[in-house]
């Protein structure tokens, strides 16, 4: 269905990453939203705080993140789409109840605005050091998606993408955006709501008595009733079987938990956005995401420069990892280069897919700014001599 | 435009922020370029030096920081001290004539100053002293068209204060067309600085 005209500001605008992320949720729907401020990400609430309310939607300001991320799930199981918004620190406190929106299957967008760790660590300045938080975080076998904004336009774009893609699978999206795309000012494009696609909630269309609330028909994704709608209601973090209620069995583990993964990684080909270029006759691939991906293009392009046969592989879906991607180009580059802004975290997932038929170099960095692109470039050097 | 990297620096409530806004929305927005403008996070921006990095290119910019500034326009005397060493070699300096002793010059950068507090008090409105420089800007730099920057300006700024500030940067605009006629005594560089090379 088409975006509600009264969340989109359209027009061509001046803005922030965080601002343009508020945007993208009230085009999504978004209308209610639950938080704690939180250096680098507190401009995304505090704008949802002075426009919500204009559309018809509730902001509230929690007392601490872990209200706030279990506030903006009883505002799902109302009916609402809802998000929050949050740094390291706070990321970390919301662990708990990311598992819950997991297990529960709520639809919901967590916002991380990544900045140095750990702990407190640099609240002005960028890191991107949560991405295995994003993915393991909270304690059991779940999926998730993330994804990797690199501009404020991508802050608009891929926020719609995120609340779409909770939607369509019932799962807590990690929108894992940086400081540097959070305060970075751009050129935004906010497009007409007619041109804007948004996913309904997948409400049932079952009678009262018929539904049952984690019934799947078939596509691995049950449907959903709101509180007060009439239906049976009962959600728990406890293993349950389709009714809803508690089942403590090794079968209803197996059967929920798998189903969990499996709507996901049966996805994954659909869910995995990627961004690639000059790959055909690469030697050497240079996977970012992020600001990063932009820090990269320079070294890239410097390389290129120089005659090494160098390309890109930018990941906008981070979760799931498109392992499918790095092992197909494994089989025909000689080496992945991996700069991000940690001591080593994706590089890893690449390691895994590439399978040992290409080498992976990591360029780590621990954060509070961005990488020199003449570091990126030095290691593409090495890695086309491997 | 080539790629062309800028520091706007002062102190908080000077409206050095805005100041980059504007003119990264009319390179933008009002004319076909890009533009990136990040700012100085962290304690020292509140009440300290405030700075803004602002990049203008024909093409999408790619890193976000600035290398070595094109450009530079300082609106206060620790601004100054703490980024001036930074300027590119023979890059623009700017200055608000009033606030900033331009001494120690390094680089041989070409220097154009402004009274723009004065003028704005002129104007009945002291805060408006940010569009009087990026009327000045506009036009000892050339690098965007005064029309677009205009625009810029009125989108930026509340309805209520649209006026002052266009008529804010017309007298900033015009001094600069001034400065750049020769028309106005050369800024005020401490001789001191050249001895001391």
């Amino acid at each position: 269905m088409k975006a509600d005209p009264h969340g989109v500001l359209t027009g061509t605008h001046f803005l922030d990453g965080d601002h343009a992320c508020c945007e993208g949720a009230l085009a999504a729907g978004a209308r209610f939203a639950a938080g704690y401020p939180i250096t680098p990400s507190t401009e995304i609430v505090e704008r949802f705080a002075a426009r919500v309310p204009t559309v018809g939607g509730t902001f509230i300001q929690m007392e601490d993140e872990l209200a706030a991320s279990i506030a903006l799930q009883g505002g799902v199981w109302g009916g609402a789409k809802a998000f929050t918004v949050t740094s390291g620190p706070g990321f970390s406190l919301m662990m708990e109840h990311i598992g819950y929106a997991a297990m529960t299957e709520t639809p919901c967008v967590f916002v991380d605005v990544q900045r140095g760790g750990p702990s407190t660590g640099l609240p002005t300045l960028p890191a991107q050091a949560d991405m295995m938080q994003a993915r393991w975080g909270s304690h059991g076998d779940y999926e998730i998606i993330a994804l990797c904004p690199n501009s404020p336009q991508e802050c608009f774009d891929l926020t719609i993408k995120a609340f779409n893609f909770a939607e369509e699978f019932r799962v807590p999206v990690m929108f894992m955006m940086d400081e540097v795309v959070g305060h970075m000012t751009e050129k935004v494009v906010i497009p007409p709501a007619d041109q804007i696609e948004v996913t309904p909630r997948k409400h049932t269309h079952k009678s009262v008595e018929e539904y049952l609330p984690y019934a799947t028909n078939g596509d691995m994704v049950p449907e959903m009733a709101h509180a007060g709608d009439g239906y049976k209601f009962h959600i728990t973090g406890l293993t349950h079987d389709e009714h809803g209620y508690p089942n403590m069995t090794p079968q209803t583990q197996d059967k929920l938990v798998r189903r969990l993964q499996n709507k996901i990684r049966s996805a994954a080909d659909r869910i995995c956005l990627f961004e690639e270029d000059r790959l055909d006759d690469a030697d050497v691939v240079v996977v970012s995401y992020g600001i990063t991906s932009r820090v990269a293009q320079r070294a890239i392009d410097a390389a290129r420069d120089r005659g090494l046969r160098v390309g890109k592989l930018r990941l906008i879906t981070a979760w799931p990892f498109p392992e499918k991607k790095i092992a197909e180009l494994a089989a025909h580059v000689k080496a992945f280069v991996v700069p991000e802004l940690n001591l080593g975290q994706m590089v890893h997932e690449v390691q895994r897919a590439a399978d040992g038929k290409a080498k992976t170099f990591a360029v780590s960095h621990a954060g509070g700014g961005v990488h020199n692109p003449d570091e990126i470039l030095n290691t593409i050097v090495e890695a086309s001599r491997c | 435009m080539r790629l062309t990297e800028i520091r706007v620096a002062g102190f908080g409530g000077q409206g050095v922020i805005l100041s980059a806004i504007v003119l990264g929305k009319a390179a933008s927005i009002y004319e076909n370029g890009f533009a990136t403008m990040t700012q100085n996070f962290g304690p020292e921006a509140r009440g300290g030096a405030c700075s803004a990095q602002l990049i203008l290119s024909d093409e999408p910019v790619l890193y976000p920081y600035l290398t070595q500034p094109d450009i530079m326009v300082v609106m206060s005397q620790e601004a100054y001290n703490r980024f001036a060493p930074e300027l590119k070699p023979q890059g623009l300096l700017i200055v608000e004539e009033d606030l900033v002793r331009v001494s120690d010059l390094k680089g041989d950068p070409k220097v154009y100053s402004i009274p723009a507090t004065r003028i704005a008090e002129e104007l009945g409105k002291r805060m408006v002293l940010n569009s009087v420089m990026v009327g000045f800007f506009t036009a000892v730099t050339k690098l965007l068209t005064a029309d677009a920057v205009r625009k810029a300006v009125a989108d930026s700024v509340p309805p209520s204060f649209r006026e002052v500030n266009l008529k804010a940067f017309e007298k900033g605009y015009e001094y600069g067309n001034s400065a750049l006629a020769g028309a106005l005594p050369k800024p005020d560089v401490e001789e001191l600085a050249y001895s001391k090379e």
